[in-house]
């Protein structure tokens, strides 16, 4: 009693291992769907992996082997990440931004483009990094530190900064080109905005600005027009990736046609990746791909719900633009398999295969799952974390 | 919200007085500043949030909702001709007055290729050059195996045989589409009605067939009326007797060395045109590309019946003697002087091989063909009325026969009417017009003075049009016509049985370039009525730079080349007009010790 009387509570709780407050902390609920889903990513590689192997001469199981050691670096970089406080991962972040962008820079000198036209990748020999999808993550949290240092008094105009590195970010992507990512930034850095309290004029404009952009890529671009065309035609060349998911979606019906039966994956080049959902729905049917969406859904619902509760602007924001961006991209991802989008190459995060995109997934919710740690809010954190008066 | 002062001044006084420093009292209110602030902005941010929250629930929920919609749905057959469904292939046949097909369509396929999916690209264009003789085998080496080909037509239309054969190569790149293609069975018959038929906008699945020209273009749209539910066009055309007549009009053609004809049978009181043919004449199935040198007009695809327009001579003559009859200038009886000098302008007016007829009656000039005395005539109708007339009778507008060649056939009128052009006009020259324009004015004469527009398209009955003169003034013309035959120029056109009445003319041909006419080219016209006593049918034969050599010098007046193609054109459509012959012994016999 004396002691909380003067003050030195602070030193009894610093003295609590480092593991039991973080399980006691930590949202349980988005760690057992993370772990979950990174679960059905190996499920679907087995299925969606050896025609894949078989074309490229490795063994049957060559690409699940690989998927569950990077998942293994994925869990561990997850799990290590979301064991750091706020600020910690908020200085860790700032710094890797900078290698990400350096990297990324780079990329026209060093990197390769593995006969795909797009130089998006370093090849280490065992294995490519793809800067941008660090990048991503990392982006995030500059933003929301610069977004959240302009809400102090006296504090540096951060939003415009932040606008500034945004636009340098999404012209480099785009330079690539890799729209995708490009957009996928362009949108992480309007959720942070719009959080961070953006005007309604200002957010009204811009979708006008967005809605005009797009008008004029559909009457200027002819790869992009033909994508639109392809999106609101009715009918679905059967011969197209579109053709076969959705013939595929179809033939697993609710229950699927039976693990190991399906076809698809034959056909699909990107079965692995783009349309990973597509062999999920043929093989294990709706109730699969609804079990997914779920995971994905309460993985973003319950981390926004729980942020909604900080009080600290920066994590606020941070935490949003993690959770926004993962659960667009795997809206968009499935979103396009369904035809409710136009065609765009994305990968389903933790699901699909893909050494960098695991990894740096796994960053990404490790900091989000830091971010959404139960903790001290408003005065008494501060006093617990003795900047009182 | 009043805004309080960082160093409220009571305060900060307040502590000094104290010795306190009054800095902790700015870092205090600075705090407590922010802290509403950043409470302002928490609550801002949780309404955010939640929409955000709601916007993702709902987005995945839709993803999900559409997820089960799919897999609910019944997986159709893949099927590689849904995306070009939207041209529309079927397109309605074209038949003639009896429900004999004139157009049609037939299942044919394309060939194509997806060389990304070939295996043995080498060998596929070895074969199908084996197939197809014409197709280049290097050519196709290099589409075949370039990666960036993904698609390209090999061939538009294949026969059952070939895609047999192409089928046989088993090579899984080479695919076929179905092509629906426009057949015309009879060939080249009433090929200038029908035109021809060509591909529009072409895809895989099927191709989109569109007129090009005759009656395929005119009617374009409605046969390809998918509300039209494939009813056939059914057309004025008797199959066999435009049969007939080409057949007979093709050998006129060759044995009076002309090197074009053209002639028009029509019902004069329908207006239907039974049979219309134009020689040289081209297969619709494989319609040649238009003339890029030399006169359009000697083109196989040029329509001389509709198309052509000529000073079609002396078978004017009976529009100036029925007009002067209808406005009681003459009767059939009136004597004309038709002897020379006849001067008009300052130009004399002359008669075919410096004739002089001396004074006969109207009747007679019809039967000689008398310029002098039609010129007179005209003259005395003046410029205005003879204007008027013509014009009723359509020489002043192209006809209105439904196929697309029939708006360039407009008439050629002098610039300016002057009394030499009404009188030569009056004998058929300085005004140029189609047969088909003197079919439709001859059968206003034949049906007993009115007017029929000529038509391709079935009618149901007859055509009651303007009255342009008397029944009396048209009777009287018909016996003059029919005597013109009977004991004129047109002899050779007595047909046993059938009393063919008719005018001939022959007009010398302008040169091309202007300066004046040929001396020895003609167009050689007949026209004429059948039977005479109650005309059915008018026909108008028309030959182009015929020659007769069979005499000690040759001859080139229409009695002795149009007239006598059409008697046998007639002798022979006739009968299959249904006509029944009607002898008059004592006639026949006269005309036969006539001729010998």
């Amino acid at each position: 009693m004396t002691e909380m009387v003067y003050g030195t509570v602070s030193s009894v709780r610093e003295g609590e291992p480092v593991l039991p407050k973080w399980w006691r902390t930590v949202d349980r609920w988005a760690l057992s769907c993370i772990l979950m889903l990174f679960g059905v990513g190996i499920l679907l590689g087995l299925a969606a992996s050896p025609p894949l192997a078989e074309r490229n001469g490795f063994g049957h199981f060559h690409y699940v082997q690989r998927q569950a050691f990077f998942g293994g670096l994925a869990l561990t970089a997850m799990l290590l990440t979301s064991m750091m406080s706020p600020v910690q991962v908020r200085r860790v972040a700032v710094i890797g931004f900078l290698g990400a962008f350096i990297a990324l820079l780079g990329l026209p000198f060093l990197g390769t483009d593995f006969g795909k036209g797009a130089v998006r990748w370093y090849s280490l020999g065992f294995a490519s990094v793809q800067p941008s999808e660090f990048l991503k993550p990392l982006f995030v949290i500059v933003v929301a530190w610069l977004m959240a240092a302009s809400q102090e008094i006296g504090g540096p105009p951060g939003k415009l900064w932040s606008f500034g590195l945004t636009v340098t970010i999404v012209l480099t992507l785009a330079l690539q080109p890799d729209f995708g990512q490009a957009c996928l930034v362009l949108f992480g850095w309007g959720v942070m905005w719009f959080v961070a309290g953006a005007p309604m004029v200002l957010l009204v404009g811009l979708a006008g600005l967005v809605g005009l952009g797009g008008m004029l890529a559909y009457s200027n671009s002819e790869h992009f027009a033909r994508r639109i065309d392809g999106f609101l035609n009715p009918e679905v060349d059967p011969t197209t990736q579109l053709g076969y998911a959705t013939n595929a979606i179809q033939e697993g019906g609710f229950f699927g046609v039976g693990v190991g039966e399906g076809t698809v994956k034959w056909s699909l080049p990107d079965a692995h990746t783009d349309f990973i959902i597509a062999v999920a729905a043929e093989e294990y049917g709706l109730i699969l791909v609804l079990v997914i969406i779920a995971l994905y859904t309460t993985v973003v619902v319950r981390s926004m719900m729980r942020l909604i509760r900080e009080r600290d602007p920066f994590i606020r924001l941070a935490g949003t633009g993690l959770a926004a961006m993962f659960g667009v991209q795997a809206m968009i991802n499935m979103g396009v398999a369904v035809r409710l989008l136009p065609a765009k190459g994305m990968t389903l995060p933790f699901v699909s295969y893909g050494g960098s995109s695991l990894i740096a997934g796994g960053i990404a919710l490790g900091m989000l799952l830091a971010f959404t740690r139960t903790r001290p809010q408003g005065e008494i954190g501060e006093i617990l974390r003795g900047r009182a008066r | 919200m009043t805004r309080t002062p960082l160093r409220p001044l009571a305060r900060i006084l307040q502590a000094r007085q104290k010795g306190e420093n009054p800095d902790a009292i700015e870092r205090e209110n600075l705090r407590i500043r922010h802290e509403q602030m950043r409470d302002k902005a928490r609550v801002r941010a949780e309404g955010r949030l939640l929409v955000m929250s709601v916007m993702f629930l709902v987005a995945f929920a839709v993803v999900g909702a559409r997820m089960g919609m799919l897999a609910a749905s019944e997986p159709a057959e893949p099927r590689a001709h849904a995306s070009g469904a939207s041209i529309i292939a079927s397109r309605a046949d074209i038949t003639d007055r009896h429900g004999r097909i004139l157009a049609t369509n037939m299942e044919t396929h394309s060939l194509y290729a997806h060389p990304q999916q070939m295996i043995e690209p080498l060998r596929a264009a070895r074969e199908l050059k084996a197939i197809f003789p014409d197709l280049d085998e290097e050519r196709m080496v290099k589409d075949f195996t370039d990666p960036k080909r993904k698609f390209l037509w090999v061939k538009k239309k294949i026969s059952p045989e070939q895609m047999q054969a192409v089928h046989d190569i088993g090579e899984p790149g080479l695919l076929f589409g179905p092509r629906e293609m426009r057949l015309y069975p009879n060939g080249a018959l009433a090929s200038h009605i029908m035109g021809g038929a060509s591909f529009g906008r072409e895809g895989v699945a099927s191709a989109e067939v569109i007129g090009t020209a005759g009656i395929e273009k005119f009617f374009d749209e409605e046969l390809r009326d998918p509300a039209r539910g494939g009813a056939p066009l059914e057309l004025s055309i008797d199959l066999s007797v435009q049969a007939a007549t080409e057949r007979v009009l093709d050998s006129g053609m060759r044995l009076l060395n002309a090197k074009g004809a053209a002639s028009v049978l029509m019902d004069v009181h329908t207006g239907e045109v039974i049979a219309l043919a134009s020689l040289p004449d081209f297969d619709p199935n494989d319609r040649p590309n238009p003339p890029t040198k030399g006169s359009p007009s000697d083109s196989p695809l040029f329509n001389r019946a509709v198309q052509g327009v000529y000073e079609l001579g002396s078978t004017f003559k009976i529009f100036a003697a029925a007009q002067a009859m209808e406005l009681g200038l003459v009767r059939p009886d009136t004597i004309i002087d038709t002897r020379p000098p006849f001067k008009v302008g300052g130009h004399r007016i002359g008669e075919f091989e410096g004739h002089n007829y001396g004074e006969i009656p109207v009747e007679e000039i019809i039967i000689k063909s008398s310029n002098r005395g039609t010129g007179k005539m005209a003259l005395a109708i003046g410029i205005d009325r003879q204007q008027d007339f013509l014009r009723k009778l359509g020489f002043f507008e192209p006809t209105p026969l439904e196929i697309v060649e029939a708006a360039g056939g407009k008439p050629l009128l002098p610039s300016r009417w002057t009394d030499l052009s009404s009188v030569t006009i009056s004998y058929g020259h300085g005004l140029s017009s189609s047969p088909l324009h003197l079919a439709a004015a001859y059968s206003a004469i034949a049906n007993g003075g009115t007017l029929v527009r000529p038509t391709l398209l079935k009618q149901q009955g007859a055509q009651f049009g303007e009255r342009v003169m008397s029944p009396q003034v048209a009777a009287d013309s018909r016996d003059m016509l029919r005597k013109v035959v009977s004991s004129g120029t047109a002899s050779f056109g007595e047909v046993p049985g059938y009393h063919v009445g008719g005018k001939t003319g022959t007009a010398d041909k302008p040169r091309e370039h202007g300066g004046g006419y040929y001396k020895d080219k003609v167009i050689a016209t007949f026209a004429a009525m059948f039977p005479a006593h109650d005309p059915k049918y008018v026909l108008i034969v028309t030959l182009d730079e015929p020659v007769e050599t069979s005499g000690s010098k040759p001859r080139r007046t229409a009695g002795w080349t149009a007239v006598p193609v059409a008697a046998e054109m007639i002798g022979r459509i006739a009968p299959l007009l249904g006509l029944r012959p009607e002898y008059d012994m004592g006639e026949v016999a006269e005309v036969t010790l006539v001729r010998q």
